[in-house]
């Protein structure tokens, strides 16, 4: 914990490498040991290494936008952003209002972004609000909070009338639950944009070049002024407040900021994937995000930019390779699914058992 | 019914606090208006067993809230020892009164010890129990599908031949059967003891009632504790209870609909009263004081030479225990194990009964577990027929039930958040 808030302070610039393993903290360096060690079981049993890597590739940049979204909420005070699915389901409205109105290829991508961009932003403000209004409690409301909102939204799935045979069912009314992207020529639009090989590693540019943005803009935006106030207030309201700063509208903006992540995150995710997943897909999503970036390095209180690289590579990572590792070594069982539950949980758990006492 | 009393100083704070209830309240009888297909023969089949089904599990969370540990989601863990021990007997082909016997004692052990574990969790991530409780749920059941997928199999050997193993030998079928008490299994293992028609339990259970309204009104009338008494809410209690009775015994003359409700099980109504009546002696002892004074406030519990660690620890085993119990009781009423899902929904669901009742994250009763059960189930069981006849799709009265589920857990802890930040904000200035 102490080598933590040492090193979000950020004032050892220069580390020497005894310091260095120090300021890793124990999630990240249990989940660096275990990747490794399934990479080199891995090579044992003989499973492609530029598969695994083109696939964790993949995987990260998949997954690193909607990881982002939790640091503007970590930062403001309010906790890991465990309504993520709010923003989820604002992107996935955004994107199947862009089928509806019959768009293709990179213009279905721009509308989707600018109708749930700002569906987002709204949204945001009313959870921002919330948030406010049951300080010390957040993560437990916002989690249930994200939940009713998913459920609300499989009842609009199924009601809205929207016409497009593309995501319609066949027979009845509603949008279907997994929408194929391909039919808007959106599957790995991003992806395949400068895609280039090295070796037999596939590089999906567009994708990393759309990480890295929105990463470069959150990085940016804590370096402006509203950004230093947002992370001031989340370190010690009663300090910024006596400073002169509103937390209470910081945290409503870092929500904001937040929820609009989440729901650039699932396009950027749906566009990669290839199909776009509705009705109670989002539910369980905010949790591998959150244990993602606390693997990187973060806590429940601060995060950074490069937490949400390291924390995203980690899991994905890990994730992409003990799959064919875990049924190369034990046919007929289902087991990386059941060691992404342990991990994430178990990490999320860890997380919860270091947030100080004072912070109710 | 007993805030009817207290409720009349005050309609605004009254319907704020009793939200939750009034939504429930309203959206059973709009579903019974706008829903003709439900006949009540039906309804109360399907009601009544689901009571004898799930009050077990809600009443296992009110001790943890009492203990100032808010609503505890980690009963799934409880659940999930339940059916790890209904697995081994089932594996063992145990069955009838001694295999569920053998259940409930293996259950008991098993859930007592993760108890212990979750209960220092809460202990370390303390003012965040709630989210931590839902949390370790999702642990733990990682954990058990490790168990039952992967170390039934691959670690302990096992036949393949076995009916509730995987044809490939490894790990346990998504459904188990629980064969049929007759034939030596644990379906019904408690229900076949003893049923009766559901009309006579509701006279029963009426009369009873009213005994014991009249029982303690003339206790705190002797014993000098007049003041506990009041009249009005008397009246009223006893009003319900003769009206209930009057119904029952109008059904039983008239031969109505009522006659053709399913017969209920006595030994489990029998177990639920029993663990009221629990809950309601454990508070008065030594360590029911414990478990009040902890949960008022932690600080001065610890002051006054209560050890609020150990303390909480054994709220939450007791609450875990309970829990595996619960999903035993459960699971024998429904006959077959769903090894993979069965526990998952437990504890949303039972929490949310227990918050539609009435109750909060710092407070909870009995009244309030068994009046959520009722109202819940019942709500549970007229959505997707509102789906139906208002929109002509049964899914969407389902998608709407979850969204009440998760809605109600939400609606209900937000408020109660939003009051205790309002109430300290007005005494910090």
């Amino acid at each position: 914990m102490s080598e933590m808030n040492g090193n979000a302070n950020g004032n050892n610039r220069i580390r020497s490498a005894g310091r260095l393993l120090g300021s890793v903290g124990l999630p990240t360096a249990i989940i660096g040991v275990f990747w490794l060690f399934t990479l080199v079981a891995g090579h044992f049993v003989g499973i492609s290494m530029s598969t695994l890597v083109s696939d964790t590739i993949k995987r990260a940049g998949m997954n690193g936008i909607l990881v982002l979204a939790m640091v503007p909420a970590i930062q403001s005070g309010t906790g890991p952003n465990f309504a993520l699915p709010i923003g989820i389901v604002c992107g996935l409205f955004g994107l199947v209002c862009s089928i509806e109105l019959n768009l293709m290829g990179p213009a279905w991508l721009l509308v989707s972004f600018a109708i749930s961009i700002p569906l987002a932003a709204a949204v945001g403000y009313a959870y921002g609000r919330l948030m406010n209004a049951v300080k010390g409690s957040e993560m437990t409301i916002a989690t249930y909070t994200g939940f009713s909102i998913v459920a609300l939204m499989c009842l609009a799935w199924l009601m809205i009338p929207f016409q497009n045979p593309k995501m319609g069912w066949f027979i009845g009314n509603g949008l279907r639950e997994t929408i194929q992207l391909d039919a808007v020529g959106g599957a790995q639009l991003l992806n395949n944009f400068l895609m280039f090989t090295i070796g037999d590693v596939i590089i999906p540019t567009g994708l990393l070049l759309t990480f890295a943005f929105f990463t470069a803009l959150v990085w940016l935006f804590f370096r402006s002024k509203s950004g230093i106030a947002i992370s001031a207030g989340g370190i010690n309201p009663k300090f910024a407040r006596a400073t002169g700063l509103d937390i209470d509208k910081n945290r409503i903006i870092a929500n904001i900021i937040s929820t609009i992540l989440g729901a650039i995150g699932i396009i950027v995710y749906s566009q990669s994937y290839g199909y776009a997943q509705l009705y109670t897909a989002p539910l369980m999503m905010a949790f591998p995000a959150v244990a993602a970036i606390l693997i990187g390095g973060a806590t429940a209180s601060r995060a950074k930019v490069s937490h949400v690289i390291i924390g995203v590579v980690f899991f994905q990572g890990l994730l992409t390779t003990a799959l064919p590792v875990a049924n190369e070594v034990f046919a007929g069982t289902d087991l990386s699914e059941i060691m992404r539950m342990i991990i994430q949980n178990g990490i999320i758990l860890y997380a919860l058992t270091q947030v100080k006492r004072g912070v109710q | 019914m007993e805030n009817l009393h207290s409720s009349s100083k005050n309609a605004g704070s009254w319907i704020l606090e009793n939200i939750v209830t009034i939504i429930f309240v309203a959206f059973t009888i709009f579903g019974f208006m706008v829903s003709s297909g439900v006949s009540v023969g039906y309804f109360f089949s399907e009601l009544s067993s689901r009571i004898f089904r799930n009050s077990f599990l809600v009443l296992s969370l009110i001790i943890p809230v009492l203990a100032g540990l808010g609503l505890n989601f980690g009963i799934v863990i409880g659940a999930m020892s339940g059916q790890v021990a209904i697995a081994i007997a089932r594996y063992f082909e145990m069955g009838g009164l001694s295999g569920l016997s053998f259940c409930f004692v293996v259950a008991a052990l098993v859930a007592a010890l993760c108890g212990y574990f979750t209960g220092k969790l809460y202990n370390k991530t303390r003012g965040q129990e709630m989210i931590a409780s839902l949390i370790v749920g999702f642990f733990a059941n990682g954990i058990y599908q490790f168990l039952f997928l992967f170390v039934v199999g691959v670690v302990i050997a096992v036949p393949a031949t076995h009916p509730m193993i995987k044809p490939d030998g490894v790990g346990i079928r998504m459904t188990v059967d629980l064969v049929p008490v007759k034939q030596g299994g644990l379906k019904y293992a408690l229900e076949n003891i003893y049923q009766i028609p559901f009309v006579h339990a509701l006279l029963i259970l009426a009369l009873g009632l009213l005994a014991l309204l009249l029982i303690r009104y003339y206790w705190n009338k002797r014993r000098g504790y007049g003041y506990r008494n009041s009249m009005s809410s008397l009246l009223v209690n006893a009003a319900f209870c003769l009206a209930l009775a009057g119904v029952a015994v109008h059904a039983m003359v008239t031969k109505s609909q009522l006659l053709m409700v399913r017969k209920v099980p006595v030994v489990t109504g029998l177990l639920i009263i029993g663990l009221c009546v629990f809950t309601v002696l454990i508070m008065k002892t030594k360590l029911g004081q414990d478990f009040r004074s902890v949960g008022q406030s932690q600080h001065t519990a610890e002051v006054s030479g209560i050890n609020v660690d150990r303390t909480r620890i054994i709220a939450t085993m007791i609450s875990t225990v309970l829990a595996s119990w619960g999903q035993i009781i459960y699971l024998q009423n429904m006959g077959t194990l769903n090894t993979y899902n069965a526990h998952t929904q437990i504890g949303m669901f039972s929490v949310a009964a227990l918050l539609v009742g009435g109750a909060s994250t710092s407070k909870a009763s009995i009244t309030h577990a068994i009046f959520g059960t009722i109202l819940f189930n019942a709500m549970f069981i007229m959505s997707p027929e509102i789906g139906q006849s208002l929109f002509g799709q049964a899914i969407l009265g389902e998608y709407f039930r979850t969204f009440m589920v998760y809605g109600v857990i939400g609606v209900a802890l937000g408020l109660h958040v939003w009051n205790t930040n309002k109430k300290s904000r007005i005494t910090v200035e």
